[in-house]
This record gives structure tokens, sequence and C-alpha cells, in this order.
């Protein structure tokens, strides 16, 4: 069944994309945070709509996850810590803006590239949520070689979960075991990042890696 | 569920860190450490006598079973050695006694997720193993909070994290692939399940799936290009942790590799798996073995050297057949077995002389006999010197891939050769000459070190049948 239904689960994960690469040209950690709201609330729609034509209804959890977790906790639990502790609010990058996106434009076609290529009997909706999904997952990658601060690499990697919980999703009939596994261990790893969020701050007097890295173990 | 070996050893390790996390006092939770861990190994070795039935979750095959008695025997010295390591670490104020709690509970935590991920007969039960071990060891690798710590667990977070991630999407792609074979649900995740149909599958998907999977499991078996995480995990953290990362945290992640190659291996129309796994074989152990030469602190050594052999190990597999699989098996045994006691020499070295800094040891043969000697023993069989268990495993590696690709092996014997000169440099300054530095009494438990040494020397003359039986049919399976 191609109708509204494709159109609109293709349009959701489309978005997906689009704020991935929203979050690509951010200078301030606070835009950022906001942006990755808006993804996570992307996402907890697609989810949603992906529930509701596949007449799943486990996958309603996993969309309540991504919206009530990542949309609404985690960005709020991010912004405190950054008032809290003081970090820098400018984002510093390894590589500008412009080829930043000009990366992320060639790394959405190869991911078209290959997952449509390979996919080609696989049924038309799961295959393009799979293209975006993966095109999502790179961006993110992109996003945490690009940044130095901790913060916006940590929110790199979230976006980088959410194309994976596209693609999960997007599978049609992937056991239950796997979606909360998934948002569960995005719970661990934040658990663990707030951590060493906090033990970073005791050492240090910033969050931003280029610091870290001052003390490789190498040195004489 | 019935209680049998299989859930055994899952449920004492469970339950047993649960007991630790609440038990105080550091001498009572450390021997109920090591008890856990032995009655995990004693669980683990009744596999080979009562062999339980395997489920949709879990199973039991020739296969994991190699790989559990390892891990669960390795586990135990490990833990044994620990004892008395985290004693040091206590008095001299290194860690807190909250700490070692923590310390203590995350061991056995650590233990059960490598034993999940061995036992799981379901892809995405197998890959939240992992993850889990994965995520304990960054806590236990960050536990003494200084930069260099903090840096190491951070690097490793976020690396093992995006290797993680990349094996999950690898993993949904191939439940992707066995849906419209298998039909929807939990059974297109299931090894048993996925080997009957595998040769139905659609091999493009296969294909790429696979490149995920060896890229993301890859990250965590410490292949070259993606092996940035391991020398900095394994220096700054605890030694008890660098010995069982090197010697089963890889392995593990090198399973879970060698099932998804026995996959594929299974379906004549996608790519051949053995090619992709040799050039990332071969570039590890090159590379690793030039990166001997310039090290300075002693743990980063041995980390290199571990990526040298996980090379060497993903070679052999890579190239296939049985005598190579029987090689690469036998190789993988024996280094666990070397690398947790050079590391277990190593802890106490570090600890006498208060760091880890190779320039400042020396003489240890003189100051430290038995320490010193039990490290030269160490690096001698590391080094696949003969006549000790590695040297028979890489000849065997070696001559079983000679006749096939004779210029690939040439380069794999100019890795070894090159890494084998680098540790001797290095050893040199460790032990022999004037002592340099500070040294303090040792207060060493020896009997792990030199039982796992005392079993590599023997394997070198001499390998029991049954055991050479029993590779010989996990060699088979492999293909």
């Amino acid at each position: 069944m191609r109708g509204i239904t494709f159109d609109v689960a293709h349009m959701l994960a489309g978005s997906l994309v689009l704020v991935s690469f929203m979050q690509l040209y951010q200078d301030r950690l606070y835009a950022l945070l906001n942006i990755f709201a808006l993804h996570a609330l992307i996402l907890a729609a697609s989810v949603a709509w992906q529930a509701f034509i596949q007449d799943a209804p486990h996958l309603y959890l996993t969309a309540m996850i991504a919206l009530v977790f990542k949309a609404i906790v985690i960005p709020v639990a991010l912004h405190r810590i950054i008032v809290k502790l003081g970090i820098h609010r400018e984002i510093e990058t390894a590589v500008g803006v412009g080829p930043a996106m000009l990366l992320g434009m060639g790394l959405v076609a190869l991911s078209m590239v290959v997952m449509l290529r390979v996919t080609a009997e696989a049924d038309p909706l799961a295959r393009e949520d799979l293209a975006f999904a993966l095109s999502v997952v790179l961006l993110g990658l992109l996003m945490m070689v690009t940044r130095r601060n901790a913060v916006s690499q940590v929110i790199g990697f979230m976006s980088l979960e959410n194309g994976l919980v596209l693609a999960a999703t997007g599978a049609k009939g992937m056991p239950l075991v796997v979606e909360i596994s998934v948002a569960f261990s995005v719970l661990i790893a934040f658990i663990v990042i707030g951590i060493f969020l906090f033990r970073i701050r005791e050492r240090f007097d910033t969050v931003d890696l280029q610091a870290l890295d001052r003390f490789r173990g190498e040195r004489r | 569920m019935t209680f049998d070996a299989l859930s055994g050893v899952l449920l004492i390790p469970a339950l047993s860190a649960g007991l630790l996390a609440a038990l105080p006092g550091y001498r009572l939770t450390a021997r109920l450490n090591v008890l856990a861990a032995f009655l995990s190994f004693a669980t683990a070795v009744s596999l080979f006598v009562v062999e339980p039935t395997s489920g949709p979750y879990l199973l039991v095959d020739d296969l994991n079973k190699v790989f559990i008695v390892l891990t669960t025997f390795v586990g135990f010295t490990t833990a044994v050695f620990s004892a008395n390591y985290i004693g040091h670490e206590i008095e001299i104020g290194r860690l807190t006694p909250t700490y070692v709690r923590f310390y203590h509970a995350m061991y056995q935590v650590l233990m059960f997720a490598m034993n999940l991920a061995l036992v799981a007969n379901n892809i995405g039960l197998m890959w939240v193993a992992i993850e889990l071990a994965t995520l304990t060891t960054v806590l236990m690798v960050g536990i003494y909070r200084t930069h260099e710590a903090l840096e190491a667990a951070w690097k490793y977070f976020i690396l093992g994290s995006v290797g993680i991630a990349l094996a999950l999407f690898g993993t949904i792609l191939i439940y992707m692939a066995a849906k419209p074979v298998i039909g929807e649900g939990v059974s297109a995740m299931v090894w048993t399940v996925l080997v009957m149909h595998a040769a139905k599958f659609d091999p493009a998907l296969l294909n790429v799936a696979f490149v995920f999977l060896l890229l993301g499991y890859g990250t965590k078996v410490g292949l070259a290009p993606l092996h940035a995480w391991l020398p900095d995990a394994h220096a700054e953290g605890p030694t008890p942790i660098s010995a069982v990362l090197s010697g089963l945290l890889l392995n593990v992640a090198l399973y879970a590799l060698l099932r998804f190659k026995m996959l594929l291996a299974l379906n004549p129309a996608a790519i051949a798996p053995g090619p992709l796994m040799v050039t990332m074989g071969l570039i590890s152990c090159v590379f690793a073995a030039f990166m001997l030469y310039k090290r300075r602190d002693i743990k980063r050594m041995f980390a290199y050297s571990s990526i040298e052999h996980m090379g060497i190990i993903v070679f052999a597999f890579g190239m296939g057949g049985p005598l190579a699989n029987f090689a690469g098996l036998l190789h993988m045994t024996m280094h666990s077995l070397t690398k947790s006691a050079i590391f277990f020499a190593v802890g106490h070295i570090a600890q006498v002389k208060g760091t880890q800094k190779i320039a400042d040891m020396g003489g240890l043969t003189v100051t430290h006999p038995v320490l010193g000697w039990g490290l030269v023993l160490g690096v001698v069989a590391i080094a696949g010197l003969p006549p000790l268990g590695i040297f028979m495993s890489e000849f065997l590696v070696v001559s079983s891939t000679f006749a096939r690709e004779p210029w690939l092996v040439l380069i794999l014997v100019f890795g070894i050769l090159v890494g084998l000169g680098g540790m001797f440099l290095r050893l040199n300054g460790i032990v022999f000459g004037e002592p340099v530095g500070p040294s303090a009494k040792a207060e060493a438990s020896y009997v792990p070190m030199f039982a796992h040494l005392a079993i590599v020397a023997m394997a070198g003359v001499y390998l029991p049948p049954a055991l050479v039986t029993g590779f010989q049919n996990v060699a088979r399976l492999l293909g």
C-alpha cells in the first residue's frame, strides 16, 4: 500500500535527515540542544506512525520513550549541566560549516546509493526507511568527528542512536527485545556520560576535549 | 527455567554482582569475587560433561564451549590476581573502599555480560550483551579518575559506542535479510534458525550487513584502523582489567565476528568474508609491530602487542579451512593465557616501581628475580620463541596458509619478526642492566601468572588428544 501511509512515513524519515543537517551548522550549545529535541520529537512521531501502519502496539512504547526521554528529559538535563558547570556555550568545530555540510551531502548520497541498490527486493517502505536511517547514522558520526566539545559529541552520538531506532522500527516485526534494549542502552549510555561529565568537571576546568588531549599517555 | 549449567554461567556472576555491591569490607568481597569466578569456571567445565539443551535465547555448541571455558578460567585466575592487586591499591590510597566495592560488582557484571554474549542464541541479545560489557569496562577504565584515566575512558566510550552502533545497524540488516525467508518475529534473529536458512537470504543485504558488522565488532576486536581506544584503555585502567580486556573481551568480540562469518559462508552468492578479514588482520599485525618500538609505557606496549596478535588470529580465521581455523583457535587460547600472565607480572611490577614508564624501570631480574624472570618468560612466550605454545600456534598459522597464499604469509611473518625485535628491545631495558628507580618489596601472588605460563609451556610440547579433537571439531564447524 503506497498511498498516504507511505508518504507520511517518508516525510517523517526525510525530516529526520533534514534536522540532522540542521544540527551540523549550529554554533551555540543551547541551540544545538533545541535542535536535538526537535530531532527526537520527529523520531517519536515517525515511530508512532510506524506503530500505526504496522499495527504494532509495542512500537508506541518506543515512541513514548523517544518522546519523554530523548525529547524532554535529556535536553533539559543537559541544559542544566551546561548552566551548572559553566561550560563554554560556543561550539568549536574541527571542520568548518561549509565543508561539513558538503561532506554530509556526500554521506547522504552514499547511503542512498548503497541502501537502495542492495534492498531492491525489500518492501519499498522499509527500503526508504533504511536508507534514511543510514543517512542519519552517518550524519551523527560526522557530527561526532567534526565537534570538539564533549557535550556536542554526546549529542552527535544520540542522534546517531535515533537513526538506529528509525532503522529498527522500519524493519517490520523486529522483536520487542531489541527496541527496549536500544532505548535502555541510551539510558545507560546517558548515565555514563553524566557521570563522566561530572568527573571531568571535578578535575578539569573545561569539558573541551582538546584540553583532555594534553594528557596523552605517551608524553614523557 | 530449570537450573542447568547454561543458566549457571549467567546466574552465578549476576547474583554475585548484586551481593558484592551490597557487602562492605575489601577482604571479604575480594574472596567472594574469587569464589564466584571459580564457581563460574567449574560450571563452565561441566558443560563438557552434561550438555544442556539450547533454547530460542541461549545456545551451547562446540564453538562457544571453548570460548566459555577460556573466559571463565581467565576470569577466575584474574580474580585471584586482582584480590592481591587491589589490596595494594587500597594500602597506597589509590582506591577507596567504596570504589573497591563498585569495582568487584562491576567485575562480576562484566563476566556476566561476556558469558551472555557467548551463549546468546539471538543476534539482538548478543549485541545487548556486548554493549553491556563495553559500558562496564568504560566505568572500570575510568575508576582511578586521573586525567589520563578519564581521557582513556572517554575515548574508549566514544569509539566503542560508534563501533557498537555500527554493529547494531548490521544486526538490523541481517534481520531484514532473514525476514522474507523466515518470516517476522523473534525466530528471524535466532542463530540456529538463521543458519538453517542462510542459503536463501538476499546476498546483497548480507554483504552490506557484514561490512557493518566487521567495522562494528572489529572496533571492539581492536583491528588496525579502528584500534585507537585500545592502548589508552589498557594503560590507564587497573591492571586486572587490562588482563581481562586483552585476554577475554577482544575474544568475545571476535566470537561475534566468527558467528557472522559462518552465516555468510553458508550463502554461496554472498561475498567471501575471508579476504576482508585477512586484509584487516595483516594491517593490524604489521602496524602494531612497528608501534611496539616507540612505546614508553609498559602497559601500552603490551596493548599494542595484543593488537598484533589479534591481527594474526583474524588473519588465520580469515584464511579459513580446518587447519588455519585450528591454528587460529589455538593461537587465540595461547594469546589469552600468555597476555593475561604478562599483565599479572606487569601489574605487580608497576606497583613495586610506582610507575609504568619503561625508562624508570631496569634491573628487575636483580631486584625482583621472580617477577623479572616471570616477565622474561612471558615475553619469550608472546614473541613466539620455541618451544612455547605461541611458537607452535604461530608456526601452524604460517604453515597451514603458506601453500595457499605465500605472499600474504610473508607479510605476516615480517610483522611477527618486527614485533619480536621491538619486544626484546624494550624488555632488555626493563629487566636487565643496573637497577633503576625505587623498588618496594613485592607482595605478589605468583600462582596465577605461573599457572598460565605453565599451561602455555606445556602446550608447546604436548597437546592432550582430547583438546586436539575438540579444537578440530570447532575448526570444521567454522568452515
